[in-house]
């Protein structure tokens, strides 16, 4: 047996694997490699191409004009487009509120739910939720049609007299967009108040406050994280949402979603769908920043 | 290179880098060999360095500067799994996912032994551990205790020549921590193979070891039986940390070769002990008294003109007692603001009050040469 | 307000609540086994939508490529991502933060600019449009959403036991292999169903990024609902539901039974 030092585990002068083995810091490297490639590649380059079309023009036979200007940015704040960006911020901030409005009774009932009414209730908001949205608002479609579904049951009930035209309307759209994404928020608020001890409402009992100061004073600021993460799972989507005004909507509603879409597989001006996408990142990222930082991701709801 | 040796350290020195950019030394040049088949123990407060210095032997950690050398073999970057040595976690780390058995049979499948001897194996180690026909639970159905077992049966059933314990029975209550020292003790010298075991808790250190290495941020400060250790500390944390003590600051007057004389603060006057190491004249020193080792007498009792040569005398008032039934525990003021301990034993059983010290009684302490320790005052 | 006795008006909204939501479910269904075309009126009972379902060509193509990508991308969706996860949770390494944030974006855009943006990266480079770039765009968004979940479940795992698994004699891809993808699988099969089901409905990320030739089921459903009302798409739908709640009641019981 020698005395030499057994520095090398093989004896070979240099291996990749030992390398690996005895560097924590490079098999960090090792295992975040493929995501951070995979998603530089395929998410901030296009990013990066978007944002550098979006300073450029569309020529006459629909080639890319190679000068830098700011005209697609112009147009977008005009009279017409000013308008849709400004109707879309409203749908996106009216669905999330809505939603808001809406799903935290809800939230608040399963939370505070027995085991089996909580097992079946999730179990029955989780349903539609992992159906396609599609067929949902298709089923919304049917049902709001003129002789349609809801048509046809007040006209039986003699609650109308005639069709009340409510799909391709801003009714429709929003009532579509509630509906797509109630479930987003609903989650996450019942997993936030879910996690609320119910001593503390029992210890703000034993100081005497009465039930809606207990909700309004410790439930609601506690229930923070959820609506946070249900406030960003819904205004984000709500924001780039073009397929609900385009089934449920009319000419009337179009939103920036629409515009983008129409930009890139009808109108074919690019950099102008680019300049419109731009605009929606913005405004999504100055939100999404602004609520974070004031309090937090809430990805622990996510499992 | 002797080959009584099991483990050693060559001046190993272990820098981790903190969050805030900085370093901290968590194991700052400690030396030592281990013989085979000992019980070793690492003890100290947590952060002492102990656990690291165990981790550094199992591989999990290196060593920044020196060697770490396993039966003759210097270690070097050889990772874990190609040493021959074990390790039991404290929180036993078992694989919840995999039965009892099959816990225990996964280094023998790592070793690539066949299956019958695995099974074997396997049955021999946990009937060792007395967990016989438990083997296909999951470890979520185990007690604590019984946990434990499991993850001192997987590690044994390897036979390795050292095994390492880095704080077995620390999620044990009191009575089974104590069954179990005993247990763990008895396994070392049935198996015959060496245990070195980390702990912050020294009655266990001296319960069970040969030797102990007593270390406080990351120095090993003393290393040596329990006799060795708890008589004759080498620095103040040493008889502090293991069991208890009286200090007293003073410096040196008088140096010989057995004796020294200090001068105390605060009291003016001089105590004569006994010291070992580096001493010098006017060093400032600490005296070191143990609770046990002195003699009280009341002092309306007659004063023996000539104290016997080799004890010192203080005077002192009772603040308080406690009679703990086998010994009474008393505090004296001995003035200038000082208190120190004394325990008595109750060595005649009676009811005379008289016989017990109260509040306010003077007396007197009578304390041997050599139960008077000088150490110097800081040990780094 | 005790937990045992739930306000009644708390109890009567939550039910119009979720009669709200399943009243279009329920009208669909019902629907589907309408003799009459145009899903007005209740004439009859039929199954023979069901019957034109089964033989519609586009639509079992359709399913077929939906059921391919969704599985591809599922699959190297969460090998990376559960690399990432691993990466992020216990090891430091420069640039950890870009990681972390490159990995949040594309939750975080809308996916129409993400869509796009994916266009006009495949045009630009020349790569014809199709079933690959759709896979290729689904593993792009399916990976945060795995790494997100894995990472949530990978807190509080105890790294002694890869320690005890390397202490008894396994080296690393060993004891990944025997001890922590198996402690983490819960945790990597969560995020495998969550990237499965944002595969299969996925709607405007594949529309922007599919070729002419290609089609899924929800583009086939979307363009059959815009131009044509056909009892077909109930039928569909139903089943789709039916699937789902199969899929939803299974994996409740699976739950149950496991604790």
């Amino acid at each position: 047996m020698t005395n030499a030092p057994a520095h090398t585990s093989k004896g070979k002068k240099f291996s990749l694997v030992r390398a690996l083995r005895e560097n924590r810091v490079a098999q960090g490297l090792f295992l975040i490699f493929p995501a951070n490639f995979y998603l530089f590649l395929l998410i901030v380059l296009p990013l990066l191409l978007v944002t550098g079309l979006s300073f450029l023009s569309r020529g006459e036979y629909g080639q890319i004009l190679f000068k830098f200007n700011l005209a697609n940015y112009a147009r977008l704040f005009n009279a017409l487009y000013g308008k849709i960006m400004l109707f879309s911020l409203a749908v996106g901030i009216g669905t999330t509120v809505l939603c808001l409005l809406i799903g935290y009774p809800m939230a608040y009932y399963l939370a505070h739910a027995s085991e089996r009414t909580r097992s079946l209730l999730l179990f029955l908001i989780l349903l539609p939720f992992w159906t396609n949205f599609i067929i949902r608002i298709y089923a919304w479609m049917m049902i709001l049609r003129s002789g349609g579904f809801l048509d046809s049951i007040l006209l039986w009930a003699h609650l109308t007299k005639a069709s009340l035209n409510l799909l391709y309307s801003s009714t429709a759209v929003m009532i579509g967009m509630v509906y797509e994404f109630l479930p987003f928020t609903v989650l996450p608020l019942y997993t936030s108040l879910e996690k609320i001890d119910n001593s503390l409402l029992e210890a703000a009992a034993d100081l005497g406050a009465p039930p809606w100061k207990a909700f309004l004073r410790i439930t609601l600021p506690l229930s923070f994280p959820g609506m946070i993460a249900g406030t960003i799972l819904t205004f984000i989507p709500a924001m780039g949402m073009f397929v609900v005004s385009d089934l449920l909507g009319g000419a009337k509603t179009i939103l920036i979603g629409n515009v983008i879409r129409n930009q890139f597989l009808t109108a074919r001006d690019w950099p102008f769908g680019a300049a419109a996408s731009m605009i929606l990142m913005l405004l999504t990222m100055i939100f999404t920043l602004y609520y974070t930082r004031k309090a937090g991701f809430g990805e622990e709801l996510l499992v | 290179m002797n080959s009584d040796i099991a483990v050693e350290f060559h001046d190993i020195v272990k820098i981790f880098p903190t969050p805030e950019g900085g370093t901290v030394t968590a194991v700052d040049h400690v030396s030592l060999e281990i013989k085979h088949g000992e019980f070793f123990s690492f003890l100290g407060p947590s952060g002492c360095g102990k656990t690291t210095s165990l981790r550094m032997m199992a591989g999990f950690e290196w060593p920044t500067y020196g060697e770490v050398i396993i039966n003759g073999r210097s270690m070097g970057h050889t990772p874990p799994y190609m040493r021959p040595v074990n390790t039991v976690f404290q929180n036993y780390a078992l694989f919840q996912h995999m039965t009892v058995s099959q816990n225990v049979a996964f280094g023998l499948e790592m070793e690539k032994v066949p299956r019958t001897e695995i099974d074997q194996r396997v049955g021999e180690a946990l009937e060792m551990v007395k967990l016989g026909g438990m083997g296909r639970r999951k470890p979520k159905q185990l007690s604590g205790g019984q946990q434990q077992r499991v993850a001192l049966a997987r590690a044994l059933v390897k036979r390795p020549e050292v095994l390492l314990l880095d704080e077995p029975l620390g999620a044990l209550d009191l009575k089974l921590r104590k069954e179990m020292q005993l247990e763990l003790k008895a396994l070392q010298e049935h198996v015959g193979i060496t245990f070195i075991y980390v702990t912050h808790d020294q009655e266990e250190a001296l319960t069970m070891s040969n030797r102990i290495a007593v270390m406080n941020k990351g120095k090993a400060l003393q290393i040596g039986g329990a006799v060795e250790i708890y008589e004759r500390p080498n620095c103040r944390f040493v008889a502090d940390f293991i069991g208890e003590t009286n200090f007293l600051t003073g410096t040196i007057k008088t140096l010989t070769n057995d004796r020294v004389i200090v001068l105390l603060n605060s009291l003016n006057q001089e105590i004569t002990g006994i010291w070992q190491g580096d001493l010098s004249l006017r060093q400032a020193v600490v005296v070191s008294i143990r609770p046990e080792k002195v003699r009280l007498v009341d002092d309306d009792k007659k004063e023996i003109r000539d104290l016997p040569r080799n004890e010192n005398l203080l005077r002192g008032k009772v603040v308080t007692t406690a009679y703990i039934g086998s010994d009474t525990r008393v505090v004296l003021d001995i003035g200038a603001g000082l208190r120190m301990r004394a325990w008595e034993q109750n060595a005649i059983s009676t009811l005379d009050p008289d016989a017990y010290y109260s509040s306010g009684d003077a007396v007197r302490m009578y304390i041997p040469i050599e139960n008077t320790l000088v150490l110097p005052e800081d040990a780094s | 307000m005790s937990e045992k006795k739930t306000a009644l008006w708390l109890r009567i909204y939550t039910f119009l609540a979720y009669l709200f939501i399943y009243i279009p479910i329920l009208v669909l269904i019902i629907f589907s086994f309408n003799t009459q075309k145009l899903n007005i009126r209740w004439e009859g009972f039929t199954l023979s939508w069901y019957n034109v379902l089964f033989h519609d060509q586009q639509i079992l193509l359709a399913t077929r490529n939906t059921l391919m990508i969704a599985f591809v991308s599922t699959l190297v969706a969460t090998v990376i991502g559960t690399m990432a996860a691993l990466a992020m949770q216990r090891y430091h390494f420069p640039l950890y933060s870009t990681s972390e944030t490159l990995m949040y974006i594309p939750i975080v855009i809308p996916e129409v600019v993400m869509g796009i943006s994916l266009l006009v990266f495949f045009v630009l480079i020349k790569f014809t449009l199709g079933l690959v770039t759709i896979t290729l765009s689904h593993i792009a968004f399916n990976i945060p959403f795995v790494a997100l979940v894995v990472r949530a479940r990978l807190h509080g795992y105890d790294n002694a036991i890869d320690e005890a698994a390397m202490d008894l004699g396994a080296n690393e891809l060993t004891t990944f292999w025997r001890v922590t993808l198996p402690t983490i699988m819960p945790g990597v099969l969560s995020g495998a169903m969550l990237a499965l089901t944002l595969s299969l409905d996925d709607y405007i990320i594949t529309y922007f990024t599919a070729g002419p030739g290609s089609t899924t089921l929800p583009l086939r459903v979307y363009s059959m609902v815009r131009f044509v009302v056909t009892p077909e798409i109930n039928a569909l739908s139903t089943l789709w539901v039916l699937l789902v709640f199969v899929i939803l009641a299974l994996g409740q019981i699976a739950q149950s039974r496991r604790a």
